[in-house]
């Protein structure tokens, strides 16, 4: 079934047209020249959704006032909280749930945490939203980073980042990244990750963009899932790991002395309020595609609504590097069921480039991400080079059948093995027929503020994974993402069992920050009828939506 | 939702887009017939009718097996499998989710394993009760031959398990209609498990690189880096020295000042 439709069999027949004299350049790695860092500023102000001054408003409250955000964020920052205080001012004095550290979150990040907090001697409760598991980390696909082969180190890795980051990341974070990369792909072959590696043991490491070095480990083209599957088996091989699913926090709790207390959860399945009392607390809620900042499409997981986010703005931790996010700049354009859907960008490096209508290369594969996106966007928007799908979408070729005529056939179908059996389905061979793509909204760059073991301001409340701010800057590289959660998550998992087991017991759980927050919501005349957290997105037909 | 850029009607995040000409067909949901336009998922066929997904929706995108369907079509005895987020309506459909497989997983201690059939003997038995009936490999969304997967453990290739199911999403389909009641899942995840831990040689220059940096020889270049003026910074990084594409193995760096080369 399926495959491509008429209307578009002309536009896929200059592809094929153009493709052989692109092929000769591309086997001679002569591609559409690269831009010079100092044009990337020029293009990102003119094509880049989020460089834009529409689609953004000030943000009127807490530590990071006055800023210009994307205005689904600043209604999320600015939202109703679920409860209200004074309904929970006798729950608070009997918990339902008891623990040393809380988890918030079960992907990667969320995982790692609790497997190391465990390890440490705390009893540890692991709170997910809808399935643990269910987080971004099973679709990022590309691979891994770390500064392990002889002709690398982590003085490059930790240039390469902070470059990437246009030099706005924090150099502690990345510090700590990158001399723990290595570390963390021990520990997880340990565990049993399944890594490409040559017959010898070397890992096969491959280049990404903006990479100076090759650097990025990966498990055929299903890296983030791999890892997901044997951190989550590792979790459950833990009795002292308590897991509640389908059981997301809608408010955090401090105790008598400013310190963390705990979280009032959601049951998702019976609709109840759970409070949980605890030592130390872990954010690690993912990212916000699910928002669909500035209408875009997302790679995102359903549950990605950027949770963690408003639940510690209440406390005062402020945020860092949200003023752009990132977008993906091979999202899937067609056929509908996949659109917005993450095309590795281990298609890119593997060879095959963008072409537009009229199958003709207009920019370099691998320019950073930003950059790529918005020459992407330039191309359709403004050149109006784009090719349009039966659904109204736009996007340009991603011309993939270049990688088996520059490496061999069957290339492919196994180095990008899931995308191959995805596409198979739709009636498209990804090996012998190019597919459209455009940006999509990927990966919340920033986020919580965190030094280098994820402690925020609160005494008590860590923030790890996507969440968190800083590691990236303004905009992430390839491969760090899963980097980041391990690093980070295995970091608060250490810190927060230590201070949990320094601590007294939590006395006095209240909500006094969210009484707090709610006057001066009022008194700057907030005036909001959006639930935040939104916990999940509603696509349901606009009529059927009732309020 | 419209897009921020003016005159781009392109962005519209992931509300259904119904295809123009699209004429409305009948679905069956748990036996409720309801009118949908067509090349919609059974995702956005279901949300298009009112239905707003808690459990069955994950990742949207066909890698998590959150959303994996139990189907018929008109005319056929046969029961399909299907991810919604993924398969297209058809007339007719006639069709359930599954928000959840109970399946037994065994709890270990990796580093207490040896990777060999006896292992499975222990942790999984009823795995031995493999009937090679290839049900599972019918009720596969993502078209892994299951039974290879099983037959191969049993005949002790922990390695071939490995290889033919690592594109499993765990969505648990194959063992919620194995008539051993085998839980495929957690079967092959461990052989994965144990194949990437024990029978693939570990790799060395790994060991050594976390040798290096536990010893802190790489301190004083990043100490470096975090003290230098931001200008310096730029500097290093647009004059930093690219490994040449495609990898070739007799490459050297010219600067071998940031580097720790032990042979």
């Amino acid at each position: 079934m399926g495959g491509y439709p008429e209307i578009l069999q002309e536009a896929l027949a200059r592809v094929e047209e153009t493709r052989p004299k692109r092929l000769e350049a591309a086997k001679k790695k002569k591609y559409y020249p690269k831009l010079l860092p100092s044009e990337y500023e020029d293009i990102l102000k003119k094509y880049h959704p989020d460089y834009r001054p529409e689609g953004r408003r000030v943000l009127k409250i807490g530590p990071n006032k006055g800023e210009e955000l994307q205005v689904e964020l600043v209604e999320l920052l600015e939202g109703r909280p679920w409860i209200e205080p004074v309904d929970f001012s006798s729950r608070l004095r009997s918990p339902d749930y008891t623990t040393d550290v809380l988890v918030i979150g079960g992907g990667g990040a969320g995982s790692a945490a609790a497997l190391l907090a465990s390890e440490n001697g705390s009893q540890v409760m692991l709170a997910t939203k809808l399935r643990h598991g269910d987080a971004n980390t099973i679709m990022a696909e590309g691979g891994i980073q770390a500064a392990d082969l002889p002709y690398d180190s982590p003085y490059y890795h930790f240039l390469d980042t902070i470059g990437g980051g246009h030099f706005t990341n924090d150099k502690r974070l990345v510090r700590a990244l990158v001399l723990d990369a290595p570390l963390v792909i021990k520990w997880l072959e340990d565990l049993g990750v399944m890594f490409d590696k040559e017959p010898d043991g070397t890992m096969k490491e491959l280049f990404g963009g903006g990479l100076c070095r090759r650097r990025m480990h990966s498990s055929s083209d299903r890296t983030g899932a791999e890892i997901m599957r044997v951190l989550r088996d590792e979790v459950g091989n833990h009795k002292q790991i308590q897991i509640l699913e389908f059981s997301p926090a809608v408010e955090l709790l401090l105790d008598d002395e400013g310190m963390i207390g705990g979280a009032i959860l959601y049951n998702l399945d019976v609709q109840e309020f759970l409070v949980v009392k605890a030592k130390a607390v872990i954010l690690a809620t993912g990212g916000y595609g699910r928002l669909h900042l500035h209408g875009f499409a997302t790679t995102n997981h359903y549950g990605a609504t950027g949770d963690g986010l408003v639940l510690a703005y209440r406390l005062g931790v402020p945020l860092k590097n949200l003023h752009y996010a990132q977008f993906h700049p091979t999202g899937a354009a067609f056929p509908e069921q996949c659109a917005g859907m993450l095309v590795t960008e281990k298609v890119r490096t593997l060879g095959a480039e963008p072409v537009n209508k009229d199958g003709n290369r207009f920019c370099h594969p691998l320019e950073p991400r930003d950059v790529e996106s918005a020459l992407i966007i330039r191309e359709c928007i403004e050149r109006g080079n784009g090719i349009i799908t039966p659904t109204g979408r736009v996007g340009v070729w991603l011309d993939v059948p270049m990688i088996d005529l520059i490496w061999g056939e069957g290339t492919t179908a196994k180095a990008l093995s899931s995308k191959y059996l995805q596409f198979k389905r739709y009636g498209i061979d990804i090996s012998k027929q190019p597919i459209l793509v455009f940006p999509t909204l990927h990966y919340q760059n920033g986020g919580l503020c965190i030094n280098e073991w994820g402690e925020t301001i609160v005494p008590g409340l860590f923030a790890a994974g996507e969440v968190s701010g800083g590691i990236h800057g303004d905009n992430r590289l390839m491969g760090n993402s899963l980097l980041d959660i391990n690093v980070f998550g295995r970091r608060t998992g250490i810190r927060a069992a230590q201070f949990a087991k320094n601590r007294g017991e939590v006395k006095g759980l209240n909500l006094r920050h969210l009484e707090r927050y709610l006057r001066e919501l009022d008194e700057l005349g907030i005036k909001s009828n959006k639930k935040a957290p939104i916990i999940l997105p509603d696509y349901r037909s606009p009529d059927k939506i009732k309020t | 939702m419209g897009g921020s850029m003016e005159g781009l009607k392109y962005a519209v995040g992931d509300r259904t887009i119904v295809a123009e000409g699209a004429k409305l067909i009948p679905i069956y949901v748990m036996g409720k017939r309801y009118e949908v336009p067509e090349t919609l998922t059974i995702m956005k066929a279901l949300e298009y009718v009112g239905y707003r997904f808690i459990r069955g929706c994950g990742c949207r995108a066909g890698a998590c097996g959150a959303c994996v369907t139990v189907y018929r079509t008109t005319g056929d005895y046969r029961l399909k499998f299907g991810l919604a987020c993924q398969t297209v309506i058809e007339p007719n459909m006639y069709l359930v989710q599954i928000p959840f497989v109970p399946a037994n997983k065994a709890i270990y201690d990796i580093n207490q394993l040896s990777p060999d059939i006896f292992t499975f003997e222990k942790l999984y038995p009823e795995t031995f009760r493999c009937l090679a009936c290839n049900t599972c490999t019918k009720a596969c969304p993502m078209d892994i031959p299951v039974m290879d997967c099983i037959q191969s453990l049993i005949q002790g290739d922990i390695k071939k398990c490995a290889e033919l199911s690592h594109p499993c999403i765990m969505c648990g389909m194959c063992s919620l209609r194995c008539p051993a009641e085998i839980q495929h899942p957690f079967v092959t995840l461990l052989a994965r498990r144990l194949y990437g831990k024990y029978l693939t040689p570990k790799a060395k220059h790994l060991e050594r690189r976390i040798e290096q940096i536990k010893k802190g020889m790489f301190d004083w270049m990043l100490d470096e880096l975090m003290e230098i003026p931001l200008e310096d910074l730029k500097e290093r990084y647009t004059e930093r020295e690219f490994e040449p594409e495609p990898y070739d193995p007799d490459w050297h760096p010219k600067d071998r000042r940031y580097l720790i080369i032990e042979d």
